[in-house]
């Protein structure tokens, strides 16, 4: 494996301070992240000879901010105004940096980074595409592929956003606790959203797309050493460890969707799934709850079961109707009638649901669980029009085709397709 | 004589490498591993998960209390541990040279064990 391979880690993993850092100097994402790669491009000449230095953020931070004076003052020749207070903003910086080392001393830094990516304008697409290329420095390329898109299409549409983020305020004042407060749930919200993203029901685009899960879970990783403390970013990271856990057994050699019920659990990594329940577990320790926790304890009960007729469902019904409290919404209501259906059977699920018409009838995962309710009450001609009406609204085709074998096994048991995030999908 | 090998590395490091890095160390390692094994000179191993996932029970005070995350907040982490059985301190210098050419970067600490007691859980 060559230098440069490790290098790159190092320099990934150094990234969001740096960046963040950077960004806290010169005020201007353009400007930051032109410091970085410069950085960066230094990085790759001089470390294979003497290797990383111990702290290669800090390294990073300096280089890149003399690397932007050198081209600030270069430019000074050339424009008989200087901007003197980018300069002179600089100067104050020197002096901190030595003391200020640590990730967690950058942890306004790095949420502040995070938090412009959310800017409330953008749509929630360019919020992870920006986040993706700023903060995990993911090659536009890269973010292309996994959005199966072009890579023009996607320049774009990060330039757009990040000309949208320049003209607004970014807000450079250290936060109070409620603001921090506030920009830490806004950002938690946007990490769901980069990993959902890359959570497809598509096997063709599994491969492209997993890596947006992996960022997603790096970048809860990175919000839980920031604060490591609140229950809500423990859970956050919890629940995306134990849907990821399963990337592997959620299709089949053919590329068949394979619903939660018929899953191969030896192929579920269960590495991942003992770093969710550890931090499930420490979550649900403060007694502080939140909607995180409620749906990392779902996904906790779902990994704990070894086999699926082990599940705990008269505990996901109880934890679903806690969720239904906090956050009411007719797919969390959809999620909590699986539960429902195993703990009291089809007619009580399929009650459940049937106020839901108006709101979902245009839901793919709406039919395709009224369809198997449905079947199950033996009423197969209402279950087959449900399912032809899913059909119609499957967004992949390995959703359409999942819902033909429904079709075609109209007598075998029930199968919504319970393994998605609880509420996870609009 | 045992010595623990302590792996000490900057796990924001370790979680970015891909996939890929992670199997060739992991094999590299294991490689390493199997000679000692043969040589009868390896205990116990083990890979800590990430150190978010820590918890801290602080017992200098009267009412001991549990703190979120590692014991210390450090540039490097545990990130695991080798017991090794060996003639000397060079010689477990020797295999933790050897361990360290699966990937560059971090420290090993190299402690002599006092009291080892294997254990057994089911």
């Amino acid at each position: 494996m060559s230098d440069t391979n490790w290098i790159s880690a190092v320099l990934t993993a150094a990234r969001p301070q740096a960046v963040a850092a950077l960004l806290r100097y010169f005020r201007d994402l353009d400007t930051a992240e032109e410091a970085f790669q410069e950085a960066c491009l230094r990085a790759l000449k001089a470390w294979p000879a003497n290797g990383p230095p111990r702290d290669a953020a800090a390294w990073l931070i300096m280089v890149g901010k003399n690397s932007a004076i050198d081209a600030v003052r270069r430019q000074r020749r050339l424009q008989p105004l200087p901007p003197d207070e980018l300069i002179s903003d600089l100067s104050d910086a020197e002096a901190e940096l030595a003391d200020r080392v640590d990730e967690a001393d950058y942890r306004d830094d790095i949420l502040r980074l995070l938090f412009v990516c959310c800017h409330k304008e953008l749509p929630a697409t360019q919020q992870i595409a920006l986040a993706l290329r700023i903060v995990s420095g993911l090659s536009v390329r890269q973010i292309a592929n996994a959005f199966l898109v072009s890579e023009a299409a996607m320049e774009q549409r990060i330039t757009r956003a990040k000309a949208r983020v320049a003209a607004a305020q970014v807000p450079f004042e250290a936060p109070g606790a409620i603001e921090r407060a506030e920009r830490l749930g806004v950002v938690a919200a946007m990490v769901y959203l980069v990993f959902n993203e890359g959570y497809t029901t598509n096997v063709a685009e599994q491969g492209a797309r997993a890596p947006l899960c992996e960022e997603a879970i790096r970048l809860g990783r990175l919000l839980l050493r920031l604060f490591p403390t609140e229950p809500e970013i423990m859970a956050l990271t919890a629940l995306l460890l134990l849907q990821h856990a399963r990337a592997d057994a959620r299709f089949d050699a053919d590329g068949m969707a394979v619903v939660l019920e018929e899953q191969d659990r030896s192929r579920w990594n269960s590495k991942l799934i003992a770093e969710g329940l550890a931090l499930v577990e420490k979550a649900l320790r403060h007694r502080r709850p939140g909607p995180y926790q409620v749906q990392a304890a779902i996904a906790a009960l779902h990994a704990r079961a070894a086999r699926f007729e082990d599940t705990n469902w008269d505990e996901i019904d109880l934890l679903y109707g806690t969720l239904e409290r906090m956050q009411p919404s007719p797919v969390v209501t959809l999620n909590r009638a699986v539960a429902v259906l195993m703990t009291r059977g089809p007619a009580d699920a399929l009650a459940m649901i049937e106020p839901l018409a108006g709101k979902l009838g245009g839901y793919f995962y709406f039919h395709g669980a009224r369809g198997a309710f449905l079947k199950k009450l033996g009423r197969a001609e209402e279950a087959r029009v449900a399912f032809d009406r899913a059909i119609a609204l499957a967004n992949t085709p390995a959703e359409a085709a999942h819902i033909r074998r429904q079709i075609d096994r109209l007598a075998a048991s029930v199968e919504l397709q319970p393994d998605t995030i609880g509420g996870a999908r609009p | 004589m045992q010595y623990a090998i302590l792996c000490y590395h900057d796990e924001k490091v370790t979680c970015a490498w891909s996939k890929e890095q992670d199997d060739a160390v992991m094999a590299k390692l294991g490689g390493v591993m199997d000679r000692l094994t043969r040589q009868g000179k390896l205990g116990p191993v083990a890979r800590l998960l990430p150190t978010t996932a820590a918890t801290t029970l602080r017992k200098d005070r009267e009412q001991p209390i549990v703190i979120d995350g590692p014991f210390a907040e450090t540039k490097e982490q545990l990130l695991g541990f080798y017991i090794v059985d060996c003639q000397s301190l060079e010689e477990a210098l020797d295999i933790a040279r050897e361990l360290g050419q699966s990937n560059p970067g971090g420290a090993y600490e190299i402690r002599p064990v006092g009291v080892f007691f294997p254990g057994k859980t089911a």
